[in-house]
């Protein structure tokens, strides 16, 4: 059996998941620090999280095709992003990236905002205050959100079959080779790749529970609650 | 050491607008909850930014509207001890404590040290917040506030986190401390008595205004607003007019009194602390109330017998009156009546 769509939803995931760390984490930042449009831009970075996938996938086509802008500037360096594999991370990233930007908001703004005065008052510059105040506070939250952001670019479909294609060996993901080997009749291997992902899924929500409990362990152990 | 402040806020119906002056002493800021106080110092720490005005610290503009001025948090230089205390519960008390330290890599760890000895913190480096008693707490917060050398406190409810039975101790306690620093010190509180025991003088703030400011005996002893009774503990009042020079009539309570002082022409309230009533006759000519007993109150060390005027209704006209507990059924015996007289230099005459 032709393992290549494991290997491919693996790095896929990895690479979206890891694109959308940094993004996700910037975003929630500099959204929680507007002062006005917080409501629409928040609306905007989640619109992916809410949206169709394929609608997600189709107006990355209109975006990134060889008609548009974009497109067509690629192009005279020879690169063309749809279908290729680079389309399948890119729709993971952009379908994960809200997962990944309302939980680490949601932690930055659990953290009493009196820590962040304090530290303001105590003279530590923005940039250490959000290093050494609220990642290390809102660790378990970035840490929950990194996980969902991966499930999520793992068991990506619909905006990847869009912009990437089902191309075996090149773009087809265990989620896309269920499809095609459902539209073949190919039974068997649609429950092996549905089993490996359910498997995976399985491993790291458990991991992830884990990996809560004794964060807040270690949270209450600060606290003395 | 000075501190000058003149700002307004406006927060949806409610505005803050607050003006004073201190120099090197301890100064109060008594107000009842919600009344602004706590606002007014984040404004000076630059946490909140006021709407319109001008602060400045030790000659040190730190915000003027006009100006357009308005230094960051992070170079005002204003210690800040928050309700809570705002510990960093991640970092050990050694490293909260070198947080706020402007000095090179290499001096930190001897200036951490000197400061852990000068707040008895010796001994708990590795200890994290929650793993410390909350004095102790207290203690960590002051030592880093001081490690950062401050050009001006702020306490903001310092006592508030703390139960009953160590508050004492631990207010004594920072005391020593803060006798040390030579600077302006502001005391954010709701209790009147630690505000008597820790400062020299105090504002009152009353729904987002400054309702007068005076050395603190004149406070507790003259108040001059309604507000700033109430706030010194003083549980009567009632509606006044002035009839002639020393002599008004009490509205609520449905009776005339006549004043030690000269009655001022713009009088509003008049009360009266609840330990100041005297029981008496009625052949008792002057200043004398003719009441009905509502309900008889055991208290800790005193007895409370709230009284409500004979002809004046309603809950606004009721007035307790404080008795001793030793030896009160002397003055009370369980009679629905009786006659109270409101000696006339106990009198609060207030606008």
């Amino acid at each position: 059996m032709d393992l290549a769509p494991l290997f491919i939803s693996l790095k896929t995931a990895l690479l979206a998941t890891a694109i959308t760390f940094f993004f996700g984490l910037y975003a929630a930042r500099y959204v929680m620090q507007l002062e006005r449009y917080q409501g629409i831009i928040d609306g905007l970075f989640t619109l992916p999280l809410v949206l169709p996938p394929t609608v997600v996938g189709f107006f990355l086509l209109v975006v990134l095709g060889k008609n548009s802008i974009v497109g067509k500037f690629l192009l005279q360096f020879d690169i063309s992003i749809v279908f290729s594999w680079e389309a399948t991370v890119i729709a993971s990233t952009v379908v994960a990236f809200p997962l990944m930007y309302r939980t680490s908001r949601g932690a930055f703004e659990q953290i009493d905002y009196n820590l962040i005065s304090a530290a303001r008052t105590l003279g530590m510059s923005e940039e250490k205050i959000f290093w050494r105040i609220v990642l290390p506070l809102s660790w378990s939250g970035i840490a929950a959100g990194t996980i969902l952001a991966f499930a999520r670019a793992l068991g990506e479909f619909g905006a990847t079959i869009m912009l990437a294609g089902n191309i075996p060996g090149k773009t087809q993901t265990m989620a896309t080779a269920i499809y095609s080997a459902v539209q073949a009749g190919d039974r068997d291997t649609a429950y092996v790749w549905a089993g490996v992902i359910i498997v995976i899924s399985f491993v790291i929500m458990i991991l992830m529970n884990y990996w809560s409990n004794a964060q807040k362990k270690v949270n209450s152990a600060g606290q003395g609650k | 050491m000075s501190i000058y402040v003149d700002i307004k806020k406006a927060l949806g119906s409610f505005s803050l607008h607050v003006q004073f002056e201190a120099k090197n002493e301890i100064m109060g800021l008594l107000g009842a909850s919600g009344c602004g106080k706590s606002m007014t110092l984040k404004c000076i720490a630059g946490i909140v930014n006021p709407d319109s005005g001008r602060i400045v610290i030790n000659e040190h503009v730190v915000f003027d509207s006009a100006k357009k001025i308005n230094v960051i948090p992070q170079q005002r230089r204003t210690g800040y001890l928050f309700q809570n205390y705002a510990l960093f519960p991640h970092m050990t008390v050694a490293e909260n404590i070198a947080v706020g330290i402007r000095r090179p890599e290499g001096e930190k760890k001897a200036f951490v040290e000197e400061k852990m000895a000068a707040f008895y913190l010796t001994g708990l480096e590795n200890r994290y917040p929650g793993q410390i008693s909350g004095g102790q707490q207290q203690r960590v917060a002051l030592a880093r506030i001081f490690a950062s050398q401050p050009e001006i406190i702020m306490l903001d409810e310092p006592f508030s986190a703390l139960d009953s039975h160590l508050k004492w101790q631990i207010e004594l306690e920072t005391m020593k401390v803060l006798e040390k620093y030579q600077g302006t010190i502001l005391l954010v509180s709701h209790s009147r008595d630690e505000v008597y025991r820790l400062c020299e003088r105090a504002a009152v703030i009353a729904e987002g205004h400054i309702d007068g400011i005076s050395a603190k005996r004149d406070l507790f002893d003259a108040p001059q607003t309604l507000a700033a009774s109430k706030l010194t503990g003083c549980k009567n009042h009632s509606r006044a007019e002035k009839i002639d020079a020393h002599t008004l009539r009490a509205i609520d309570w449905n009776c005339f009194l006549s004043s030690a002082l000269p009655v001022p022409d713009d009088i509003k309230y008049v009360g009266i602390r609840a330990h100041y009533l005297a029981l008496t006759t009625s052949t008792e000519k002057s200043n004398r109330m003719d009441c009905e007993v509502v309900r008889v109150i055991e208290d800790t060390f005193n007895m409370m017998l709230i009284v409500r005027p004979l002809g004046s209704t309603g809950r606004g006209s009721e007035i307790i009156w404080q008795i001793e507990k030793a030896g009160w059924q002397a003055f009370y015996s369980g009679q629905e009546k009786l006659c109270l007289r409101l000696p006339e230099d106990k009198l609060l005459l207030l606008r």
